[in-house]
């Protein structure tokens, strides 16, 4: 069964779709627990600007990508710091704005158009290039680097804001390496799930593991090696079936995602039964009405 | 020794709103010092500006002698905030959230064996050394309050800030909380915090200070040694009972 490794562009292939399952749930689970699992979806389409841009300035468009989607994650979390806009409102604004501006410039571009996307949008793992692997080798390195690595800190971060700024953690630089952390790993994995698809391998393996999960660690661990389990096998699949890796991943998450639900059912049951007579904790006071 | 909280005349806005108009209150080392008073009187933005969350517009606001703004030694301060129901998006531990105070000592590097001693003291204060594996969304109200105090405890802090403790919390608990406090103020450390009712608290507190529309209205020495005073200095007014009636159960009232 391994001639699939035979051939150079499925080693390729292989390596970028096990860096990804790696690198997306690693940062993906801090995005859920702020509760702004949109947040890959907005980063993807302002990515599709620096994409466009790439081909308008005959530069690689995956470096483009990176910078012009770091600037707009870096955007997205002043916005939400100083609470100028609704978070929900800075997303949509990047969305539109995103879109609009990938496919304006890439009809700038000379002999360009949005065929030229199609690869970015929907992925195509098996045309990945050997310079291609080494910026997701070289970004993958770096988003593991920060999110194993200060994973207490942007867990203090994203869980408590407000306690955590009284720790003395400097929170928005966190915050901020955080949205560059999220860019990058969009970028990254754009070319294997594709753009418009990425955020789903930051947030289903999360989500799918914390059906079984209860503390933060494991469920870490275990997202990662859903993401890892997911985008191999898809990848696996689409070689030997004729079906696009991007979409395959993603359905074999979702699947995985039923499944683990279905499994943990039972268990949450009998959890919340035990916690259930020690339960008539009193709902506190609206926190927005706090004096 | 420098006094631990300073507030001379301090002001506070929220959105435009003037919220505190000229507050003073001291907690000195090794006290207890209540703020009372009813929902909208200013008692929890007083401690969240103490904590640097509000901006002060007006005043001298000092922690340890140096004024909030330019206040780094955050370490010696251990914050409760107002307990929250929602709950997180990711589960997380017991362990995992107590943990999270360490870094107010480790900052940007990793926890160690020490850091690990002391989540474990911090644990066993608040009695919940059993329940340190479990995931917090599954406990009550009251656990959950013990868990963010032995957050706060767990970085060894000098004064306890807390905004609320009793809300929402069991008998069982109320109790756990007031030997936790007992401990501390045993060890010298400075308790200044948000109350709706003195309760199970009454004997520790030094200080009780009644906030009113953003005003100190009046301040109780020593209101555990007066039997009575609970009543009387903190007067139901119409809107506080209305409002406060359905959130506490504390089987005291």
């Amino acid at each position: 069964m391994l001639e699939l490794l035979d051939y150079p562009f499925m080693q390729r292939a292989l390596l970028a779709a096990l860096l990804i399952g790696v690198a997306a749930p690693a940062v993906g689970i801090y995005l859920v627990q702020r509760r702004q699992a949109l947040m890959g979806d907005g980063i993807g389409h302002v990515a599709l600007t620096g994409v466009a841009l790439g081909f308008l300035l005959d530069t690689s468009p995956v470096w483009m990508a990176v910078a012009v989607s770091s600037l707009g994650a870096v955007a997205m979390e002043l916005l939400r710091s100083w609470g100028r806009a609704r978070g929900d409102i800075a997303l949509a604004m990047l969305f539109y704005g995103g879109m609009a501006g990938g496919v304006m410039i890439i009809n700038l571009a000379p002999g360009g158009s949005t065929a030229n996307l199609t690869s970015y949008l929907w992925g195509s793992v098996t045309t990945v290039s050997p310079s291609d692997i080494t910026a997701i080798t070289f970004l993958s390195g770096f988003v593991l680097l920060i999110c194993l690595g200060l994973r207490r800190q942007l867990f203090a971060v994203c869980q408590d804001e407000e306690f955590a700024r009284v720790t003395g953690l400097p929170v928005r630089t966190l915050n901020l390496l955080l949205a560059v952390t999220a860019a990058a790993t969009v970028t990254v994995a754009m070319r294997v799930v594709g753009l418009l698809l990425v955020s789903a391998l930051m947030v289903i393996p999360v989500v799918a593991a914390q059906q079984a999960t209860r503390g933060f660690a494991m469920t870490l661990a275990l997202s990662v090696a859903i993401g890892v389990l997911v985008s191999v096998s898809g990848t696996v699949t689409s070689y030997y079936v004729d079906v696009p890796p991007g979409a395959t991943i993603v359905l074999i998450a979702l699947g995985l995602f039923l499944l683990i639900s279905a499994l943990a059912l039972p268990l949450a049951r009998r959890r919340a039964r035990r916690a259930a007579p020690v339960a008539p904790a009193v709902a506190k006071a609206d926190p927005a009405v706090r004096s | 020794m420098e006094t631990v909280i300073s507030l001379a005349k301090v002001t506070a806005e929220l959105g435009g709103r003037p919220v505190l108009r000229g507050i003073d209150l001291a907690v000195r080392p090794g006290e207890a010092v209540a703020l009372l008073g009813a929902n909208g009187s200013g008692k929890s933005t007083a401690v969240r500006a103490v904590v640097g969350q509000v901006p002060v517009t007006g005043g001298e606001l000092t922690l340890f002698g140096s004024p909030v703004r330019r206040f780094r030694d955050w370490a010696r301060v251990g914050y409760v905030p107002q307990r929250s129901t929602a709950a997180a998006g990711v589960p997380a531990t017991v362990r995992e959230v107590v943990s999270a105070g360490r870094l107010a000592r480790r900052r940007l590097r990793p926890l160690g064996r020490a850091d690990r001693a002391a989540v474990d003291r911090a644990l066993g204060l608040v009695g919940l050394a059993d329940r340190a594996a479990e995931s917090v969304n599954d406990l009550s109200g009251g656990q959950h309050q013990r868990v963010l105090i032995a957050r706060a405890l767990t970085g060894e802090p000098d004064v306890l800030i807390m905004d609320e403790p009793l809300a929402g919390v069991d008998l069982d608990s109320q109790q756990v909380l007031a030997d936790t406090l007992r401990e501390a103020l045993g060890r010298g450390v400075s308790v200044l915090l948000v109350l709706h009712e003195l309760g199970p608290l009454q004997p520790l507190i030094d200080r009780a200070v009644v906030l009113a529309d953003g005003r100190v209205e009046r301040t109780v020495e020593r209101p555990g040694r007066l039997p009575g005073t609970q009543t009387a200095c903190h007067p139901p007014t119409a809107a506080d009972e209305l409002s406060a009636t359905p959130t506490l159960r504390t089987g005291i009232l």
